[in-house]
């Protein structure tokens, strides 16, 4: 194809352009097809979990009165509470605040967070320190002598 | 015939040529003045690098990163290997004087203003170390699998995770899933024992090559040049030896440290169960944790604690930036102003830590 010599430059000037935008467009590609991998790379895969819906928590015996324990739900801490009367209580483990585990003071009558002073009453609601929810309620129910815990208050 | 070592000189000047580079370090001075003894930190700051470079490799001899390992591989080393429980506990000890020293370096130049131009990269990188030497800190505390590293771990990731639109990716990218588990270990270690070191060295190199070629900055205040000679020492042999002496007592120091308060291993970590009482964080981060308990849970709608983060954040970088907003004293003019800001920063930190421990 006849190019014009020069003219006005204006040929000389969009071939370069052009070529520009190719230049700039296969490096951004060729980046994105090393970054992309990468970065792809660098966020774990989700792990196929079995959903637990209720464990056993062990024999009533076991479990004193003003006391609490922490249960294994699946992956995750679950604290089971019997109160002074002998009432058996369940909620998440997990401080609401900052991901620690929570647990059981009889001297307070409370639960307690030990990472940041995190108070929440028996029934579960935050009272006083930094958690700003309540922690999660499981439902207890005794089969014969047995203590299960499931999802779902 | 000339001595060995003159050969070996010798053989590798004819190469390459060394006597540009003898004559360049012939001719340093270090200055001194009433402000000269803030000199030696930058020094004793690489000193205790180089010794968590040489006991960092010593313990990947006996250390097994993984959940199941880590915790009795440590139990193993300090129990049964002769010195381990030495080598452990100099690593440990020199972790914090590294960051305390590192400190003291920082709020030096910061209130000497060192970082004026020309100085602007080496305040930059010098910065960058810092926080990369918090970033071991806290990678390295996890690594032995114990109950507070763990909890500690949870909490330090979970604050990430509160940062807005960004924090949740990367809390998933710092634990290797949605909680702290093997995972978080594999990670942190590779953190630890490659990735860091490997950007840090790069940022020493040009940190030490900058105050080699640059010389050491002087005090703004003091009077320089034409009436009489500043006085003066040649960094060839006088202050490299003044240097070497005192790498020898903060080593006498360190060894006094490991062996009277070795280092505890405490628990074994378990997901299952609670943090125990009486648990903090490590005391460089102890400022930043105690105002987090000041700030209300919700302030003008904002999570509190999401806005003391990205104040923290915003304070970092600002602090970091100073070379480019402190143009007084990149003129040479006095700016009584940063020492204000400096003042407070130092206090501030001091009272809370303070505060933090005692609580």
């Amino acid at each position: 194809m006849p190019v014009m010599e020069n003219e006005t430059g204006q040929y000389e000037k969009s071939k370069r352009d052009f070529l520009k935008y190719i230049l700039g467009g296969s490096i951004i590609a060729w980046l994105a097809a090393i970054l992309y991998p990468v970065f792809a790379y660098l966020k774990p895969p989700k792990q196929g979990e079995v959903e637990v819906t209720s464990v056993k928590a062990g024999p009533v015996t076991t479990f004193a009165k003003d006391s609490g324990t922490i249960i294994r739900f699946g992956n995750k801490p679950v604290i089971l509470i019997r109160t002074s009367s002998g009432e058996f209580r369940a909620f998440s483990a997990t401080c609401t605040h900052l991901d620690c585990t929570v647990q059981f003071r009889n001297d307070m009558g409370l639960i307690w967070c030990a990472c940041h002073n995190g108070k929440y009453d028996l029934t579960g609601r935050n009272i006083s320190g930094p958690p700003p929810r309540p922690l999660d309620a499981y439902r207890v129910v005794i089969q014969g002598k047995d203590v299960f815990i499931s999802k779902n208050a | 015939m000339k001595p060995l070592w003159r050969r070996l000189y010798d053989w590798v000047d004819e190469r390459v040529q060394l006597g540009g580079l003898v004559e360049f370090m012939g001719k340093k001075y270090v200055p001194i003045h009433r402000h000269s003894v803030w000199y030696y930190f930058g020094g004793v700051s690489l000193f205790l690098f180089l010794i968590q470079v040489v006991t960092g490799i010593l313990l990947l001899l006996y250390y097994k990163a993984g959940e199941e390992y880590a915790f009795e591989s440590i139990q193993f080393l300090m129990s049964k290997v002769q010195f381990g429980w030495l080598i452990r506990s100099i690593h440990s000890w020199t972790a914090n004087l590294f960051i305390l020293t590192a400190m003291i370096h920082m709020f030096s130049v910061f209130f000497e203003k060192s970082y004026r131009k020309p100085r602007e990269i080496t305040w930059v990188t010098g910065m960058l170390m810092f926080f990369l030497a918090l970033g071991f800190g806290f990678s390295g505390y996890l690594l032995p699998w114990n109950e507070l590293a763990f909890f500690a771990t949870k909490v330090g990731t979970d604050i990430a995770g509160i940062i807005p639109v960004i924090g949740k990716p990367v809390m998933i990218f710092l634990r290797g899933g949605p909680e702290v588990t093997g995972a978080t270990l594999t990670r942190f270690f590779g953190f630890h024992v490659a990735v860091f070191p490997g950007i840090f060295t790069v940022l020493l190199g040009i940190h030490l090559v900058l105050v080699q070629r640059q010389g050491m900055s002087e005090p703004l205040d003091e009077p320089t040049g034409s009436e009489g000679e500043q006085k003066a020492m040649p960094f060839f042999p006088n202050f490299l030896l003044r240097d070497l002496l005192l790498w020898l007592i903060v080593l006498n120091l360190l060894a006094i440290l490991a062996v009277f308060f070795p280092w505890e291993l405490g628990m074994k970590a378990d997901p299952f169960a609670s943090a125990p009482a009486g648990i903090k964080p490590e005391w460089y981060f102890l400022f930043m944790f105690q105002t987090l308990k000041y700030i209300p849970a919700k302030l003008l709608s904002i999570d509190g604690e999401v806005l003391g983060i990205l104040l923290f954040a915003f304070a970092g970088l600002l602090w970091t930036l100073v070379p480019f907003w402190d143009r007084k004293s990149s003129r040479g003019e006095r700016n009584r102003f940063i020492n204000y800001i400096g003042l407070f920063v130092v206090v501030y930190i001091m009272i809370l830590t303070i505060i933090g421990w005692s609580t």
